[in-house]
């Protein structure tokens, strides 16, 4: 049973549900983020927070997943004023719907004075609400930029125990751990992480506080990250207690903290849930082999399309 | 006879358990003309103070509502979403009805959106929610298709045949069961019967099952020669099939049908009553 909390199922197929409730992924978690193109209006910015809130929501459970997401306005986008203050505008509106876990991902991308500004005012919403919240770090100058916007969540006065460090990296996990931080790692290929690496953090480190995800999105990346990394891990010898953790329990503890998200949701779904939004079983998939891909490989080598 | 805004009222207060003092004096300063943020605090906050179970109610509480609003039912009513409907019938707004609905429907979650849509029955100014009542029927969420296509009186009561007959057709194209639908029977139509008989077509031809309920809207209008041909194309299916077009036919004024029912096993059952649309399964 895994989690992988930060996928942007917004740009994948249904291949990739099958796939990903195949190899045992539970629940995801959709971080509100730039979708590859720049929003030029406020209006399309709020139809796309609709759209996690609603109806991929609506989508992942007829999968038999379970979805939550977390609202935010990115690093990128906040670089366009006149957008970022009407996003502001509406971003508390969305913070209390059904699933939000999080404010994110927010943080910064050039570190420029206008994302600094917006990383500021969404950190107060997300103190004010008392949601957690998760930080994207920069793919450039990422060390200062990762340190930076720890220095300013701490001015900020949240409690680091509330906030994910996302797509971290062997130089950064070190003070992200040490000052308290969740620490997510993105198997990402190419640019991010790889799980060869990721095992090889784990055996250095051990479980705590430490999360794995896929940060999957529509540019080249794996909707199975979490599931793949999980079992190159155990074939490692990483120990099972510490897979667990850090690809299923420590993002439930985290983004659990939002009241959003519990495990019951998929081990004993409310029946009004499971009549209207969530077309999935209850049936515990823990402790059975996962089976990754067969799902998708089944439907590519099927010829016939009824 | 008590008004339909007060029977929501009394079922919201009766559920709403340690947080009753909240929800009056929100719903007093909602009436007192508080600002709208007022009332996105409350939608935002009603699941998770009032929770999110089955509305369950009782057999007076069901009478009630259906005395207030002939058709309107609170069989799919969830708690939380009874606390919503009710803020918004009760809030003052500056902005006419519609426009606030709008502004809620564009940034609702799944649970919201169905929550408004069954509030349909109950809002001022039904005449000015079409637009936003077409955004609904439109969904891709079928459960937010059927907050107003179930067991809700407003379609019945508001829509044109256009819109009902699509309604119908759309609710066959998701999967969704017939029955619940409110006045199914009273706005049977031709229009209707000849665009169901089209689409039994299409589902023949590509091979797929025809759902048994379909047969319910074209029964009055099988008057000639071809729409009976159809009804005992299903009757030879065999099945919840047959039992369809057998309950089709004993509604058609046709003499022939009378003829086609007569020879048939469910005749005897459609007489005495054991066999009925409600009792007949789904596909
Ligand atoms: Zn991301």
């Amino acid at each position: 049973m895994y989690i992988d909390p930060h996928a942007h199922m917004i740009s994948r197929t249904t291949d990739d549900y099958e796939a990903m409730a195949a190899a045992g992924i539970v629940a995801v978690i959709e971080p509100a983020f730039w979708i590859g193109q720049p929003r030029t209006y406020v209006g399309t910015y709020v139809d796309y927070l609709s759209s996690i809130v609603g109806w991929e929501r609506f989508r992942a459970g007829q999968f038999g997943i379970r979805h939550y997401c977390t609202v935010g306005l990115n690093s990128k986008e906040a670089n366009n004023e006149e957008l970022a203050e009407g996003v502001m505008e509406w971003l508390p509106r969305f913070a209390l719907k059904e699933g939000v876990v999080a404010i994110g991902e927010i943080g910064y991308d050039e570190q420029t004075a206008l994302e600094d500004r917006y990383f500021r005012a969404q950190l107060e919403l997300a103190k004010e609400l008392e949601l957690p919240v998760m930080v994207h770090t920069p793919h450039r100058d990422k060390k200062r930029g990762t340190t930076r916007s720890m220095d300013v969540i701490e001015e900020i006065g949240l409690d680091p125990s509330m906030v994910v460090i996302d797509h971290n990296n062997e130089e950064t996990v070190a003070e992200t751990l040490q000052r308290g931080f969740w620490a997510g790692f993105s198997i990402y290929p190419s640019t991010k992480m790889g799980n060869r690496r990721m095992v090889e953090l784990l055996k250095q480190y051990g479980g705590e506080r430490i999360i794995v995800d896929s940060a999957c999105d529509w540019g080249i990346s794996d909707s199975l990250g979490v599931p793949k990394t999980a079992r190159l891990a155990l074939e490692s010898g990483v120990p099972e207690q510490t897979v667990r953790r850090v690809c299923y329990a420590n993002a439930l503890e985290v983004y659990g903290k939002s009241g959003q998200m519990r495990e019951e949701d998929w081990l004993a779904p409310p029946e009004i849930d499971q009549r209207t939004l969530y077309a999935g079983n209850s049936i515990l998939r823990g402790g059975r082999e996962p089976i990754i891909g067969t799902e998708a490989q089944k439907r590519r080598d099927d010829l016939i399309i009824e | 006879m008590q008004p339909a805004q007060q029977v929501l009222h009394d079922i919201v207060l009766s559920r709403s358990g340690d947080h009753i003092g909240w929800v009056e004096k929100t719903l007093a300063a909602l009436r007192a003309g508080a600002p709208e943020r007022e009332l996105h605090v409350f939608l935002g906050l009603a699941p998770r103070r009032l929770g999110k179970a089955d509305l369950n109610a009782s057999h007076e509480e069901r009478l009630a509502a259906d005395a207030a609003r002939p058709g309107w039912s609170l069989e799919d009513w969830s708690v939380d979403g009874a606390a919503r409907v009710l803020a918004l019938l009760v809030f003052q707004g500056a902005r006419p009805f519609a426009e606030t609905f709008k502004d809620l429907r564009r940034t609702a979650d799944a649970a919201e959106l169905i929550a408004l849509y069954r509030g349909l029955p109950l809002y001022p100014e039904p005449e000015t929610l079409h637009f936003e009542v077409g955004e609904g029927l439109r969904s891709n969420l079928k459960p937010v298709f059927e907050a107003i296509a179930h067991r809700n009186p407003f379609p019945r009561d508001h829509f044109d045949e256009h819109r009902w007959n699509h309604m119908i057709l759309k609710a066959l194209f998701v999967d969704s069961r017939l029955a619940p639908i409110v006045g199914l029977d009273e706005r049977a139509n031709p229009e209707l019967a000849r665009i169901l008989r089209e689409y039994a077509h299409e589902r023949w031809s590509a091979g797929r099952k025809v759902s048994p309920e379909l047969w319910r809207c074209v029964g009055p209008f099988a008057v000639d020669d071809p729409a009976l041909a159809d009804l005992e194309r299903a009757l030879k299916e065999g099945g919840a099939a047959a039992r369809a077009a057998a309950l089709a036919l004993s509604a058609s004024p046709h003499p022939a049908a009378r003829e086609l029912l007569r020879q048939r096993p469910e005749a005897e059952d459609i007489a005495s009553g054991r066999l009925d649309w409600q009792s007949l399964e789904a596909a």
